[in-house]
């Protein structure tokens, strides 16, 4: 799509310097270079953008230092099934005043300055109430006045923009999580102001221990404590007893038993030794678990949930209604919930279908990038059968449906993505059952001391009990991997890659299969001419014909004899599916398909003989000039100069490389030789179940990474350990990746892999130092070296450093 | 010493309600969505006002 746009507006081929276009930034093709004007436009799109803005007095976007580098291509729908009954009952929220209110996810936004766009240009329409995004999740809340404006208004606003709108289905389950997300944050909250202020008398208690403290003071802090620690339990704490009592219950043996285990026997001892007014409390220790637990089961959730989010918002970007036809012809549209198999669907040009269908009448092309990832578009005749999710581009089509709704070949796709996501292995449970069995050894070992020393020297035993309590503190070992792992995150979104969990850069530090998607992966994901037999003076002659043709064929010869001079021609005839033939110099030339160009230069017999010369992966064009063919031209996509080096750098650091595509096995086969893979390592064809079968089998022992950019490879990266989106992908691949790379090429996947290991590296550091120090550390309380006091002393030392430690790791980040 | 007495549960009013607040924030959807409010305070001067 993107080359038709770009040729239909390139008009004449002349080099200049390369001039940025106002709105987006990007370079303004020559042709549409307006001379003397102070602002450049690279297509329409972007002009009307610009206008939309600069009318309104909104020009102070233009201000923002990091701005949207994308060309605004408005999609031109009208939106009217944004204005019906059905589309209303299902996604808008009416209010008591009146006022109307709807999620609608957007597609391309991206940054800081689109915020300030979706929720300022909305309120220009009369009757918007207000508009809210959140640039997570790409959803924008709008309020409306629906008695004064119609929401198709705002959503043709919106596309205007380059945020195409779509209605987001998951709304109810979101209500719920909703809920569950902020009932979970307000037992952290209320579980991390408790455990902050038992430290506060615990402290006191521990100063008292060393300095010598009246009785009266040691027995008030004790009961204080113990009056913090109780609603901790009974509150936040209570999720760990319902866990284990529901596994209990079942019979299963869950990470809630060790800790309500561990958490009881606490609670009751300290209790017990309260009332008794002797022995050790442990309602600090109690109250800081049941917060760092509470913390880590967050943290992991919401990983969890960025992948469930994805599956939904994948699948918003299905429509919403279709047009259906009735017996006597007459057309009526409604929700696409509604479809049923026998219902024929009308669908006209530029929209996307519904339901997976035969065509019983029309003939179309349509575009099943979505599906396929094949990026040229496949003609439609009456018995083919076409999916929903794709786009007729041509014609209208009357298409019977066959499936619909949940059991279409796009929802089954993203259902297998939702399955992949659940099934996940969480690092967070390695944690909790580490910290389980943490709080049971420390909880033994301090018995032990107490026993030992209440032998040994009576008067010490107390204290060197409580010195063991507090030296093995789990704060460092705590923070250890989520510190390194958030630390390492951040520089990553540095240096352009954006990594949504934890686990991702721990499954990356290991090597494994890593699988490639070729288009816009390793090829740049555009036609272009790789390679000429001919003379030179045929090139001009070419370019002229070619100077006004929207075909990619054509778009190619442009950038790459940008500059050349293009004579002026004469009785240009374009043949579709053939080629271009004219008039230029008094030359007859003809460019096309060997085929065509045959019937312009029927006796020549140096055509096999020069396509014999051109790869076979490739689209072979011939150029006859007065009958005879004198040059051939071969078109394909080409590999990212990057690609091959950064295959060898992921094959040095011990990854098996391997290409999977949608594309025939003979280009797929002729990238593979450019990088140097071995025949085995390469599979075309492969359909987005396919891929996700093969990402599946390769599952063993090894991590297996899936690179991608379309929607076909999204359950294929849902499936992998980790989903890898690369940059300018199709947002519903993005919504499912674990990382997205925003710079070009594969040169970020090496970057990604390195700081991987990096960061790994740190946190085993920091894990072998925290249980290095807290071994140590119980090792000299039980021995009664340590009092009370240095123990609280040493403490945040070794919190301390695990802090250093993590802080000034070089994990991502430029290469020196 | 004795000041202790009034002081500790003056403070566990104080946590009492700074837990009162973080509940309400949290119920009232300030903490739903932390990415976006970080980038849009940057932006929040002119012209939020409707034309």
């Amino acid at each position: 799509m993107a080359f038709a746009d770009r040729a239909t507006l390139t008009t004449g081929a002349v080099a200049r310097a390369a001039v940025s276009c106002t709105h987006c930034g990007l370079e303004v093709p020559s042709g549409l270079v307006d001379d003397g004007a102070t602002r450049q436009f690279c297509c329409t799109g972007c002009r009307t953008a610009y206008e939309i803005l600069h009318e309104h007095g909104l020009d102070q976007y233009y201000r923002f230092g990091e701005r949207r580098e994308e060309a605004v291509r408005p999609s031109g729908r009208t939106y009217e099934e944004f204005d019906h009954d059905a589309f209303h009952a299902l996604y808008v929220r009416r209010h008591p005043d009146g006022t109307a209110q709807v999620e609608l996810y957007l597609e391309g936004v991206h940054c800081a300055s689109c915020v300030w766009l979706v929720e300022r240009v909305p309120l220009l329409l009369p009757g918007v109430g207000g508009a809210e995004l959140d640039i997570r999740r790409s959803l924008a809340r709008v309020v409306w006045d629906p008695s004064a404006l119609p929401l198709s208004r705002v959503a043709c606003m919106l596309d205007s923009l380059g945020y195409p709108p779509h209605p987001f289905r998951g709304v109810k389950r979101d209500e719920v999580r909703r809920h569950e997300d902020r009932a979970m944050l307000v037992r952290i909250g209320v579980a991390g102001a408790i455990a902050g202020n038992i430290m506060l008398a615990a402290f006191a208690l521990y100063a008292g221990w060393m300095g010598g403290m009246e009785h009266e003071w040691q027995v008030f802090f004790r009961w204080l404590s113990l009056l913090l620690v109780t609603p901790a339990l009974l509150w936040p704490g209570r999720v760990f007893f319902a866990g284990a009592w529901a596994a209990l219950r079942t019979r299963t043996l869950h990470m809630d038993v060790p800790i309500a285990l561990g958490l009881g026997v606490g609670y009751l001892q300290g209790a017990v030794n309260t009332m008794r007014d002797a022995g050790p409390i442990y309602f600090d220790g109690l109250a800081l678990l049941i917060f760092l637990l509470l913390v880590g089961r967050y943290l992991q959730q919401r990983g969890q949930r960025a992948a469930a989010d994805g599956a939904e918002l994948l699948y918003s970007l299905t429509p919403s209604t279709a047009r259906v036809a009735d017996d006597t012809g007459a057309v009526r549209e409604i929700p696409a919930e509604a479809l049923l198999p026998g219902m024929t669907l009308d669908v006209r040009p530029g929209e996307t279908l519904a339901a997976d269908g035969v065509v019983t009448r029309g003939r179309s092309q349509i575009d099943a990038a979505l599906l396929t990832g094949e990026s040229r578009p496949a003609s439609a005749a009456e018995g083919d059968v076409v999916y929903a999710g794709t786009v007729n581009l041509s014609a209208p089509l009357r298409v019977r449906v066959e499936q619909a709704g949940e059991s279409s070949r796009v929802a089954k796709i993203l259902q297998q993505v939702e399955e992949s996501a659940r099934r996940r292995a969480p690092v967070v449970e390695t944690a909790n059952r580490m910290a389980a069995w943490f709080v049971g050894a420390v909880l033994v070992l301090a018995g032990i001391t107490f026993v030992i020393w209440e032998f040994r020297a009576p008067g010490t035993a107390v204290d060197n009990a409580i010195a063991l309590l507090i030296v093995t503190c789990p704060c460092a070992l705590a923070l250890s991997t989520p510190l390194a792992v958030s630390m390492a995150i951040g520089r990553a979104a540095r240096s352009g890659i954006f990594i949504k969990g934890g686990d991702a850069v721990e499954s990356l530090a290991r090597p494994g299969v890593v699988f490639l998607d070729k288009t816009g992966t390793i090829t740049e994901g555009r036609t272009a001419l790789v390679e000429w037999v001919g003379p030179a003076w045929v090139k001009p002659l070419v370019l002229a014909l070619e100077t006004d043709a929207t075909h990619p064929v054509a778009a190619g010869f442009r950038d790459a004899w940008a500059g050349m001079p293009a004579p002026v021609v004469d009785d240009v005839r374009h043949v579709p599916g053939g080629g271009v033939t004219g008039r230029v110099d008094g030359h007859t030339v003809s460019v096309g398909s060997p085929r065509f160009v045959r019937e312009h230069a029927p006796s020549d017999a140096s055509v096999d003989a020069l396509l014999g010369r051109l790869d076979t992966a490739r689209t072979p064009v011939l150029v006859a000039v007065d009958g005879a063919v004198v040059g051939a031209a071969a078109f394909g996509d080409p590999v990212r100069a990057d690609a091959g080096p950064a295959v060898g750098a992921l094959r040095a650091r011990g990854w098996e490389v391997r290409v999977l595509s949608g594309d025939a096995q003979a280009v797929v086969d002729a990238v593979g030789r450019a990088l140097d893979l071995p025949r085995t390592a390469c599979l075309g064809g492969a359909s987005p179940e396919e891929k996700r079968r093969v990402v599946e089998r390769a599952h063993g022992e090894r991590s297996v990474v899936m690179v991608g950019d379309g929607v076909n490879d999204a359950a294929a990266m849902a499936a992998a350990t980790v989903g890898v989106g690369v940059h300018g992908g199709a947002e519903a691949c993005l919504a499912t990746a674990d990382v997205y790379l925003t710079r070009p090429g594969l040169d970020a996947l090496v970057d990604l892999v390195r700081g991987a290991e990096r960061t790994m590296h740190v946190i085993r550091r920091n894990l072998a130092f925290s249980l290095v120090y807290n071994v140590i550390g119980a090792g000299l309380a039980m021995a009664g070296r340590i009092d009370p006091l240095v123990a609280a002393l040493l403490m945040p030392a070794s919190s301390l450093t695990v802090v250093i430690s993590s802080w000034q790791a070089r994990t991502f980040g430029r290469r020196n | 010493m004795g000041v202790i007495y009034i002081v500790v549960p003056l403070a566990l009013i104080v946590v009492a309600a700074a837990v009162w607040a973080f509940v309400w924030a949290t119920n009232r959807g300030q903490f739903d969505d932390l990415d976006t409010p970080a980038v849009r305070v940057l932006t929040d001067d002119e012209g939020r006002e409707k034309p």
